[in-house]
């Protein structure tokens, strides 16, 4: 159990004016941070604003270039995550670490010395303090690869309470849940500060750090730029602390401009139709499972949901990297289901990946050679199976013009752009030639505010363009904000298909929590 | 400059920064290595009563600086050459292609199956063509079951090809002894080619012709890898599997055309060994030529020209240290031992030097 | 054919499976260790010769053969403090480094052997035999198994104990973990570098070990080269065995059952081409891999170097 020593006022934790430099990169300058007993912490501030690192510094994996850590007033080195630990600092990361292979116990009990035997009646004695505690139950012999994210990292907040830590660092954990699975999550941080731990509460979305945050601190390209005390915080009404922290999120910048302002509606037949599309999957949530649609031109179809439950899936079935069990795909009149990703592509159906890295770019590769990856060997840019070096790079320097791309130029390795930018070259070849149905899988993940306003912007403009857009995303702001019908996606089915206007907002919410509209 | 030897084989390539400095620095991290290796392998000599120097000098000498010596080197470049071409093809699309001694040995095989006899029925070109042909097939047929296995199951083919080499090392012998057995001798082999009837020497010297064969095999591989829509195609497999499936390439057919094309240059580096210098197949012949060619192609960092050069001084090197084992009595292995040394520093080396740029930012 | 089911050509043939299965099995073992924790451990064909020269020179020269084998060992896992350093600790490509290892080690003991005894070809007492009471006198069974020397039932009964300490102690869970998901293991406290190096360096032990085996048990001298692939085998091995201990025994002792098929068969009067016998083990794994190849799943970062933070 937590220990609940420390008296209210005192940090268990303390940063003062750490700094951290990577190459080219100031990411954290001179940050003061104080965590105490008792407190959701809430750390506020967009991609890129040193969040990431100031986690890392925490839990041990990287220590900073100058500035002091304090645990319980003494000056302590956190040099590997067994230093963190042993300090009683637990870190859930964005990313689960747990290893999907092992069994929920063993996962709990990793770390223990390697000639210690697992105890499982006393691990047990203890699971049942924590349920009666925290309300947290697990099974502990289901193999953790098999659970829901959600349900993982609630193995990673137990594995804390074991260690008896005083200080747990949730690094956007609300990314993975459906609206009320974050509300659960902030029902839970409340009762582990009754405890008398410390909470850290990483986020980028305001709302959030607004509703379960006691403190509020705002980090800007990797500044502390303010902090909001509990005493200030309980004196505002939600709305003046939202406020409050856009003024120092964004400076004078206000993000309401953002809004895309679409110009046409849907016309015509459907260009897109899909019927009773089923691709089997790794698992029972990743898979795709008798989905219909249409899609018309110059409409934008917003496909909602929690990660992992097959939009991916759906979207490579759709571009044709991924076999169709049954079900049949039709663009303008053609049945595609079995046609290759380069025939669809000819078409006009385009995809547009969310691993950006992983699958949409080769690392290594000029950015000129990525521009034209989905055309190898096609005219103008091989003539006869050779490579016409001097067309492929005036084709690419018109789209590093036409698209905004920030690079040195054109031989530089696309591994070495912002994902932004990696994002703009990857639009650029989708959009080249005679495009007519796109699909976006999670366009904005990972961008930064200005590069996701400069993205939706460009899918509306895609669309008023008579382009048919599919855009799947994990932001149900986002598809609020342009589509023009949102779906709901859950273990491979569409839950139900919603016309964007008043009210969808609730229906949606309902149709995530498995409710009919 | 990408970080090769740290990473899969398909992920260097792409880079010409700043020619100038470019060049220093590959002076400095294939240059500095190879020093080291010379000095580091000279202390082994030493610590054998061998006088370093000496050594190195006798084998300069029998390798690159007397007449007869150069041309032996040349002629043993062709099959290395061919070689390096297939190992280069396979690397620079990530794959581990470790099988090439096998792949080797069965194109000798067939080579020296087919010449002595299909020279009694066609001119001497046809059968030289039709036996380096078979040559190259029965190494890419060789090279096909761990292709398979890659493309469509996901096994790993380092052990595929190790076991295949194992395999067909053995599977020579076996033919050799049993099958194309020449019944004249008493020493199992086969059949010989007549010396007239090989590989035509080049312009009255000794030198096989199996070395043009071996420069062009390297600068064709070299050039359809850096400059044509295939090459480009095999080298997105070989960096990013992922990207290649995602921009509509077919990963395993032309998983299975990587192996193909480069069993098929090992295998035709075989036939010109047979076919240009020894006419004939010994059993239990293994020169083994291919682990020590994959160090030269990482050296070379999968680029043609510089596998050339590497190649000459690494041929240089085995003529040289075979006579030394007559002369000197230090044993050819100390080439591994001299090839082992420059691998790993070669790997040191790119490691700190991928270290101080990051540093540099 | 009734020549094949007499007793001496059973015990022969299972007395050599025994011979030529022990190497395997050690280093079989050693691998499994090694590829758990997430190092494909390419070297140790090099390791094994090591130990095999290294373990042969000590017994030799000290009269030893207990000596040899400790010998042995050290050789091997100064071959595996390299491959660790190189690529655990220096992040280097496993597999280019493993291939230089072995190399360097190939070259460097024939050399040695050369310039030590390539004119005497010294060779070893016969080894020392522990005949187990009771169970020696069983027909057959009897002398293949329980009439060797002790280093064959070691081997046999660190199957067990490896299982026992995968299955039973955190030990499993952190090499498990350090070759599917080394970052999970690392902020859950336990260095990745530290559990990979030990485990680079168990398999070095156990391979030179297999080498010392070979060279004064099996074979009663060291020959250059004398390992010819058995390392590569072990790998093979290793990676069929899917993490059980067990499962690289059966192998071991399939495969030196084949390779000892030859002296058997002669005993059985019956002549077959020797390199016709020694194709079958690679045969087998080839076959083998066709029909379960995809089910030898390997651990998800086997081969990756782990940098901490990088993500």
């Amino acid at each position: 159990m937590p220990v609940r020593s420390a008296p209210a006022t005192a940090p268990v934790v303390e940063l003062l004016g750490v700094t951290k430099r990577f190459p080219g990169v100031l990411a954290v300058d001179r940050v003061d941070l104080a965590l105490l007993p008792g407190e959701v912490h809430a750390l506020l501030g967009e991609n890129g604003a040193g969040k990431s690192t100031l986690v890392a510094m925490l839990s041990g994996l990287v220590e900073p270039d100058a500035g002091t850590v304090r645990v319980e007033g003494r000056e302590r080195r956190i040099g590997s995550p067994r230093a963190a630990l042993q300090q009683g600092i637990s870190t859930v990361f964005q990313h689960v670490m747990l290893v999907p292979t092992l069994t929920v116990l063993e996962n709990l009990v990793l770390g223990m010395s390697w000639w210690r035997r697992p105890d499982r009646a006393e691990l047990e004695r203890r699971l049942a303090a924590i349920r009666s505690e925290f309300g947290i139950t697990l099974d502990l012999d289901q193999p953790t690869g098999e659970l829901s994210l959600g349900e993982q990292q609630q193995i990673e907040i137990v594995r804390a309470l074991l260690r008896q830590s005083r200080v747990l660092i949730l690094d956007e954990a609300t990314s993975m849940l459906t609206p009320s699975g974050a509300d659960e999550l902030g029902a839970l941080m409340r009762r582990l500060v009754k405890s008398g731990l410390a909470v850290v509460f990483i986020t980028h979305k305001l709302d959030e750090a607004c509703r379960f945050g006691d403190r509020i601190t705002v980090l800007r390209l990797g500044r502390k730029v303010g902090e909001l005390a509990p005493e200030g915080l309980a004196a505002m009404d939600q709305a003046a602390a939202v406020d409050e922290v856009v003024g120092l999120m964004f400076g004078d910048r206000s993000i309401a401009e953002a809004r895309p302002t679409r110009l046409r509606k849907a016309e015509g037949a459907p260009i897109l139709t899909v019927r009773g599309l089923t691709v089997t999957g790794a698992t029972r949530l990743a898979r795709v499972d008798d989905v219909s649609f249409d899609l018309r031109p110059g409409e934008i179809l917003g496909i909602a949901g929690i990660d992992g439950n097959g939009q991916k899936q759906l979207a490579e079935a759709l571009a044709g990297q991924r076999t169709v069990a049954t079900g049949s795909i039709t663009l303008d009149g053609r049945d595609i289901t079995r046609d290759s990703v380069a025939e669809r592509r000819r078409l006009g159906l385009r995809y547009l990946t969310d691993d950006r890295i992983g699958e949409g770019a080769v690392g290594g590769f000029p950015v000129a050679t990525n521009t034209v990856l989905k055309e190898i060997g096609a005219p103008p840019f091989w003539s006869g199976g050779i490579e016409r070096p001097g067309r492929i790079a005036s084709h690419a320097r018109e789209l590093i013009d036409r698209y905004d791309v920030r690079t040195p130029d054109e031989t530089t390795p696309i591994g070495r752009l912002s994902g932004g930018n990696i994002q703009k070259v990857l639009l650029a070849r989708e959009l080249s030639g005679e495009a007519r149905v796109v699909v976006f899988n999670k366009p904005t993940y990972g961008l930064d505010v200005q590069n996701i306003m400069a993205s939706r912007n460009r899918i509306a403009a895609i669309a008023d363009a008579s382009l048919a857009v599919l855009l799947i995303s994990t932001d149900l702001e986002e598809l609020l904000d342009v589509a023009d019908r949102i779906a709901v996606m859950a273990a491979g089915r569409l839950t139900g298909i919603v016309a964007n206007d008043e009210g969808a907002r609730a229906r949606i919410g309902a149709l995530m929590i498995g409710r009919a509209a | 400059m990408s970080v090769s030897l740290e990473t899969t084989p398909g992920e260097i390539g792409e880079a010409a920064p700043g020619r100038h400095r470019a060049l220093v620095h590959l002076a400095l991290v294939t240059l500095g290595p190879i020093l080291a290796a010379l000095v580091l392998s000279g202390l082994v000599l030493l610590a054998l009563g061998v006088d370093p120097l000496a050594y190195y000098g006798y084998v300069a000498q029998r390798g690159l600086f007397s007449w007869l010596g150069l041309q032996q080197t040349l002629t043993r470049m062709a099959p290395l050459l061919c070689l390096a071409a297939a190992l280069i093809v396979a690397f620079r699309a990530g794959i581990w292609n470790l099988g090439i001694d096998g792949q080797f040995l069965l194109g000798a095989m067939t080579s020296a199956a087919l010449a002595p006899f299909l020279i009694t029925v066609l001119p001497a070109g046809a059968t030289l063509l039709v036996a380096a042909a078979g040559a190259a097939l029965v190494g890419a047929v060789w090279s096909l079951l761990p292709a398979l296995l890659r493309a469509y199951q996901q096994v790993n083919e380092i052990i595929t090809t190790l076991m295949m080499t194992f395999l067909g090392v053995s599977f020579a012998n076996l033919l050799v002894k049993l099958v194309f057995l020449d019944p004249g001798t008493t020493v199992p082999q086969t059949r010989t080619l007549p010396v007239a009837d090989r590989l035509p020497t080049l312009f009255g010297t000794t030198i096989s012709g199996g070395l043009v064969l071996g420069l062009v095999a390297v600068v064709v591989v070299h050039l359809v890898m850096t400059r044509t829509a295939f090459g480009l195609k095999l080298r997105t497999v070989g960096e990013n599997p992922q990207a290649a499936h995602h921009a509509g390439l077919d990963v395993p057919l032309l998983t299975v055309a990587v192996f193909a094309i480069s069993a098929a240059l090992a295998g035709l580096a075989g036939g010109i060994e047979i076919l240009g210098v020894h006419g004939n197949l010994r059993a239990d012949w293994n020169p083994a030529y291919g682990l020590a060619v994959i160090p030269l192609v990482f050296l070379a960092r999968f680029n043609g020209f510089a596998a050339i050069v590497f190649v000459f001084f690494y041929s240089a090197l085995m003529i040289g240290g075979e006579s030394a084992a007559r002369r000197i009595g230090v044993p050819h292995y100390f080439t591994l031992v001299l090839v082992a040394n420059l691998l790993i520093l070669l790997a040191l080396a790119e490691y700190l030097d991928h270290r101080r740029r990051q540093r540099a930012g | 054919m009734e020549a094949l089911l007499t007793a001496a050509f059973l015990t022969a043939l299972l007395a050599g499976a025994v011979a030529a299965g022990v190497p395997l099995l050690l280093a079989g073992l050693g691998e499994q260790m090694s590829e758990k924790a997430g190092v494909l451990n390419i070297g140790i064909e090099g390791m094994m010769l090591m130990g095999a020269y290294l373990g042969f020179l000590v017994a030799f020269e000290s009269g030893n053969v207990a000596l040899g084998f400790v010998a042995g060992m050290a050789g091997g896992m100064a071959v595996a403090l390299f491959m660790a350093i190189l690529c655990v600790g220096l992040g280097l490509n496993q597999i280019v480094i493993g291939i230089g290892l072995t190399l360097g080690v190939e070259g460097l003991t024939a050399l040695l052997h050369h310039f030590q005894f390539s004119t005497t070809y010294p060779r070893l007492a016969a080894a020392w035999r522990l005949p187990v009471p009771g169970l020696v006198e069983l027909p057959v069974i009897g002398p293949a198994l329980f009439d060797r020397h002790p280093l064959v039932y070691l081997a046999f009964l660190l199957v067990p104990l490896l299982a026992w300490l995968y299955r039973r102690t955190a030990l499993g869970l952190t090499l498990r973990a350090a070759g599917e998901k080394p970052a999970a293991l690392d902020v859950a406290g336990i260095d990745v570098q530290t559990v990979r190096f030990l485990a680079v360096l168990f398999t070095g032990a156990m391979a030179g070990l297999g080498g010392a085996f070979m060279a004064n048990v099996a074979a009663g001298i060291f020959i250059p080269f004398m390992t010819g692939g058995a390392g590569f085998i072990g790998i093979v091995l290793a990676m069929l065995a899917r993490g059980r201990p067990a499962w690289v025994l059966i192998g071991a002792v399939i495969f030196g059952g084949a390779l000892s098929l030859t002296t058997a068969l002669q005993v059985a009067g019956l002549n077959v081409p020797t390199d016709l016998i020694q194709m079958l083990p690679f045969a087998a794994v080839m076959a083998v891999l066709v029909l379960y190849g995809r089910k030898a799943r390997l651990p998800a970062a086997l081969g990756l170097p782990y940098v901490r933070g990088a993500r």
